[in-house]
């Protein structure tokens, strides 16, 4: 990365100001909140997967960990500072017990696949069955299919009686996505980031050079996690009601195919894919002429074949092409001649 | 006699029915330069393998400076201080010269002190022209140099260099065989070679193996004077 973490802090308030400011303007609060958590969720999964190179199938579970945890804790305690606290420990540390377990048992990338998508519907085969009055947690009951609904939502810290909702809401979600992405860039921007990305290159060499590759990746590992968390309290928040589709395989897919879309291994790429292709949805979820899964598909094949980088890299390729310094001097110069070389001889 | 840093007893490897290595006894004592060789599929990658803990042997003990780290994990092993370059190009591609130098040194030092010594390794390796490029951008002989240069950073007390002149023009095998001697002033060293001109330009000792098994250990005069060894694999390959 460029320039230093605190001209990064700087371009994050600027962008995130003149967003807050701008997006009102054309599309209604109640549905930027959901874009907003949605490209959160994103973020989460654009993290451990574009940066430390694991593949996560059930980016959900930790979502819909997050929900329930807040839905259950809201319940139970009356206020929502705790449980919003509580919803991102519980699946980060869910996810580290998961992550270690995979990690320390060599599991190769497949099979990691495979677990975090089995996990995922076992959450979900699971919260699904409990609608029976047995299944209580505290004073909060499961619910089955039916979810819960009527917990106490966001309000402001020490004070249980003052909601923060509507535009309010909408703006805590906003700060909070722009806190996010600034942690996010200062963990990328550390020496940890920085292994991680080495990680993702080539395992067995940053094993030889003495770093241990397990402990690392299921770190990450939890803390995409814990982001998932977060992203899925807001979710609650905004709903005021959680259901078990949160863990669902479908819910699953979309957040990868957001990565795929907005571009990996960048930092806005996955929150742009996610708000872009979630606000696509709501569109067409307004109209009964084509299927929505349908045309998420379409594009998912449409950018694999034709934009397989996404969507961030090609603009920041194109920016650079049009308007970027030209690289120059020597070395270029230099590397030009050889590769002519190597064609010629 | 100088200090025994990298022991094995009865090592062996088996896959299935091959016996990759069988039974190797070895020694190597501090500031040594040993050279490996023997013909395809002689047993010596998987002997390097056995050792940086990339393999776990079938049977044996490895031991370095005295410690056992037979069912050691790599990451352990190089925590240790021992500095390892596979057969195959093991680099990180889509980094830089210079991100892949300092991953190397960060694991022993604070990021500021990692940065100082990767600009140290990058001009002792004269790879500053190429210091901000990506690896996977390079040409041959100047990725191998990077790998050297992830092997040295972290000042080991012993490298493992698995066919570091494969490949390699006169003009870059010349500069590995400096860097090479640089390295071996504070470090013993093991190097795996088919290259016959490169050996006898480096080497003193070689082990020869054929069939997993250690066939002979000499003085490289003697080593490639000697018939059995010629018979085997020089017969062979020259
Ligand atoms: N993972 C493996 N599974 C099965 N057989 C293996 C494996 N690795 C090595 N072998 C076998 O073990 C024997 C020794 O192989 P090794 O790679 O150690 O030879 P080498 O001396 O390094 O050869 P080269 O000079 O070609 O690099 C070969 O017969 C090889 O086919
Ligand atoms: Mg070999």
């Amino acid at each position: 990365m460029q320039g230093s973490l605190s001209q990064d802090a700087v371009k994050i308030i600027l962008v995130t100001a003149v967003l807050i400011w701008v997006m009102p303007l054309l599309i209604g609060t109640y549905t930027l909140t959901v874009l907003i958590v949605y490209g959160m969720l994103g973020l989460s999964l654009g993290l451990i997967w574009g940066f430390g190179g694991i593949l996560c199938f059930g980016q959900a579970a930790f979502f819909g960990l997050g929900a329930y945890t807040y839905a259950i804790a809201a319940i139970n305690l009356g206020e929502s500072t705790v449980p919003m606290i509580l919803a991102v420990l519980v699946p980060g540390l869910f996810a580290a017990l998961l992550g270690a377990m995979m990690f320390y048992g060599r599991l190769n990338d497949v099979y990691l696949g495979v677990i975090t998508l089995v996990v995922t519907l076992i959450l979900f085969k699971f919260i699904n069955s409990t609608a029976g009055p047995q299944y209580v947690i505290g004073t909060a009951r499961l619910g089955g299919f039916n979810g819960i609904p009527g917990f106490q939502t966001l309000n402001v810290p020490g004070d249980p009686d003052a909601y923060i909702w509507g535009d309010s809401y909408f703006y805590v979600c906003a700060v909070l996505l722009g806190l996010v992405f600034f942690l996010v860039t200062a963990l990328l921007r550390s020496s940890f980031g920085r292994i991680a990305v080495g990680i993702r290159e080539n395992e067995t060499r940053m094993s030889l050079m003495g770093y241990d590759v397990r402990a690392r990746k299921t770190l990450l590992f939890a803390t995409g996690a814990a982001i998932a968390g977060l992203a899925g309290a807001l979710f609650a928040n905004w709903a005021e009601i959680v259901t078990p589709n949160l863990f669902s395989l479908g819910q699953s897919a979309e957040i990868i195919i957001w990565c795929i879309v907005g571009g990996l291994g960048t930092r806005l790429g996955p929150v742009l894919g996610a708000a872009g292709l979630a606000y696509l949805k709501f569109l067409l979820g307004q109209q009964a002429v084509v299927d929505n899964t349908l045309i998420t598909g379409l594009i998912l094949v449409l950018f694999v074949l034709f934009l397989p980088k996404g969507v961030v890299p090609a603009l920041a390729d194109l920016w650079k092409v049009s308007f970027g310094r030209r690289p120059l001097g020597r070395i270029h110069q230099q590397r030009r001649m050889r590769n002519r070389e190597h064609r010629n001889g | 006699m100088a200090e025994l840093v990298l022991e094995t007893q009865g090592l062996t490897m088996r896959f299935g029915g091959v016996v990759a290595a069988n039974n190797v006894d070895f020694k190597l004592r501090a500031r040594e330069l040993r050279c490996l060789i023997g013909p395809n599929g002689a047993g010596k990658s998987t002997f390097f393998k056995c050792v940086t803990g990339l393999q776990t042997p079938t049977e044996g003990e490895v031991y370095m400076r005295g410690v056992e780290t037979t069912h050691w994990m790599p990451h352990q092993i190089a925590s240790l201080g021992v500095g390892i370059k596979t057969q195959t190009p093991n680099v990180m591609d889509s980094l830089s010269v210079f991100e892949n130098i300092w991953l190397a040194a960060r694991r022993f030092h604070e990021p500021q002190e990692a940065n100082r010594k990767t600009q140290e390794i990058i001009e002792r390796l004269a790879l500053g022209a190429i210091a901000r490029d990506d690896l996977g951008r390079l040409a041959h002989g100047e990725r191998q140099r990077v790998e050297l240069g992830l092997v040295a950073v972290g000042d080991p007390w012993l490298v493992l260099l698995d066919e570091p002149a494969a490949g390699m023009s006169a003009e870059d095998v010349e500069r590995m065989t400096a860097i090479i001697h640089e390295l071996n002033k504070t470090a013993a060293i093991i190097i795996v070679e088919h290259d016959m001109q490169f050996i006898r330009s480096i080497a003193e000792v070689v082990t020869v193996f054929h069939q997993g098994e250690v066939l002979m250990e000499d003085h490289v005069d003697r080593v490639m004077s000697d018939p059995m060894v010629r018979n085997v694999y020089l017969g062979k390959k020259a």
